[in-house]
């Protein structure tokens, strides 16, 4: 297990798909529109070696209750400029298509938490802060103090994606079984 | 035959709704769980053996304090059995509705339920069709709540097969897992039906679900074993389990006709059942 923390440099670039590590420090959450509101307006924090996280958390009143990952996919089309502005790090759960395995290449990491794993989240989470609160509970950007959070390496900064390969393995059975897909 | 408007019985049914929730929402049945373990014992990867770590890491803090297993608290479907002497009425419906908007506030549950087409938040996951209600005779009242996220629904498929390729149904089965990947959270159940009408099958497929998987008969089995050689493993970083369980459904169908549906279920599948006691 290896044991990163925020902000993240250039030891990301040792990392390997499939390698499993724990994440402390700060993340910022952002889902569809945080991501929209961010590309028009700019970004919050300070992205250089910033962690985003694919999250809409539970939360109450000071308190983060529930923090699972949300569906990475979605946000495909919308990573390039993250990536431009210095962001490292990016966690969500069933990778990444549309280019992004290309995008992090040299520059950054996809790191898949396990989903449905909301209680587990919120136990090694501190609340710090929020940015656009107006977006409302889901879509906000939350700035959150993580303590050792369980990570594995889905698409590392060489190209390599084990989502990809996974779902590549599974469709070749696929086919060599029934002769479609 | 009750008054159906009895304001204690309508009462005591939204409590049950919203209790049955609570329940759901931060506690795993327990043949989920059982099935949880004992994949963990059979799975073979490092990396899958350390999903399923956090997962059953995760049941046990969300139970100890009584907090949500998942963020995405689902959409609610409630499955209701009614004696004899209780008639299925609006306001019946209604206190249903009332328990899933008692539920959203004290639990408190995310928000899901929104317009199809505005995408306007109701606020209170209640709205036209929602809660999803299946009645049934029964010889109790009895309210079951299975709330559903979206990642595992949304992957689910309909198919109306050739009458004459009976075959095909597990290549179906084990399509709609190919084509799913990670994204319904796997380890999954996948709830199937067979037969019945195109609108029938679907709801046969979720009913699959109500089913407890410590057992499987042989062609559930067989679908299982088919699923995960698959290798998609736990969130689809790889592994021997790619589904806990599959459990089908079956109806009788047109001639003409071979309904299949396949509804997805990530290893969160939440459900549980409250008992209303009705006076004779």
């Amino acid at each position: 297990m290896i044991d990163l923390t925020t902000p993240l440099g250039d030891e990301i670039l040792s990392l390997r798909a499939g390698d499993r590590i724990t994440l402390s420090g700060i993340v910022y959450t952002a889902r569809d529109e945080a991501h929209l509101r961010m590309q028009e307006e700019g970004i919050p924090f300070d992205p250089r070696g910033a962690v985003v996280y694919h999250c809409g958390p539970v939360v109450a009143g000071e308190r983060i209750i529930a923090a699972g990952p949300t569906t990475s996919a979605r946000m495909d089309s919308l990573t390039k400029f993250l990536i431009d502005a210095g962001v490292r790090g990016i966690i969500g759960k069933g990778g990444m298509g549309g280019g992004v395995v290309n995008l992090l290449q040299g520059k950054a990491v996809y790191l898949a938490f396990t989903g449905g794993c909301a209680a587990l989240a919120a136990s090694r989470m501190c609340l710090k802060g929020v940015h656009f609160p107006e977006l409302g509970m889901a879509e906000a950007v939350w700035v959150i103090d993580v303590d050792h959070l369980p990570l594995v390496v889905g698409i590392d900064a060489y190209g390599n994606d084990l989502f990809g390969r996974v779902r590549e393995e599974a469709k070749a059975q696929c086919q060599a079984r029934f002769h479609t897909l | 035959m009750h008054h159906p408007d009895d304001p204690a019985l309508l009462t005591a049914v939204a409590d049950a709704t919203a209790d049955a929730l609570a329940e759901a929402e931060v506690r795993l049945p327990d043949d989920i769980e059982r099935a949880i373990r004992s994949a963990y014992g059979r799975e073979r990867n490092p990396v899958a053996r350390g999903e399923f770590e956090n997962i059953l890491a995760n049941i046990e803090l969300a139970r100890k304090g009584r907090s949500l297993i998942c963020q995405d608290t689902g959409i609610p479907v409630v499955y209701l059995t009614l004696p004899p002497n209780v008639p299925y009425t609006r306001a019946l419906e209604e206190a249903l509705a009332r328990g899933v908007r008692i539920a959203t506030e004290k639990i408190p549950l995310r928000p899901n339920t929104v317009d199809p087409c505005t995408r306007k938040n109701t606020g209170d996951n209640t709205g036209p069709g929602i809660p999803a209600i299946r009645v049934r005779p029964g010889e109790r009242l009895t309210v079951t709540v299975l709330p559903k996220g979206a990642g595992s629904e949304n992957v689910s498929r309909i198919g109306m097969l050739l009458p004459t390729r009976t075959s095909e149904v597990k290549q179906f089965v084990v399509e709609t897992v190919a084509l799913a990947g990670g994204k319904p959270c796997p380890p999954v159940i996948l709830g199937v039906g067979i037969g019945s009408t195109f609108d029938g099958v679907a709801a046969l497929s979720k009913e699959a679900l109500l089913l407890p998987i410590d057992t499987m008969d042989p062609f559930e089995q067989e679908l299982c074993d088919a699923v995960n050689a698959l290798g998609i493993g736990p969130m689809g970083l790889g592994g021997d389990i790619t589904a806990l369980a599959v459990k089908v459904k079956k109806g009788a169908c047109h001639t003409a006709s071979l309904p299949v549906a396949v509804n997805v279920q990530c290893w969160a599948c939440r459900r549980a059942t409250r008992v209303v006691e009705v006076r004779k």
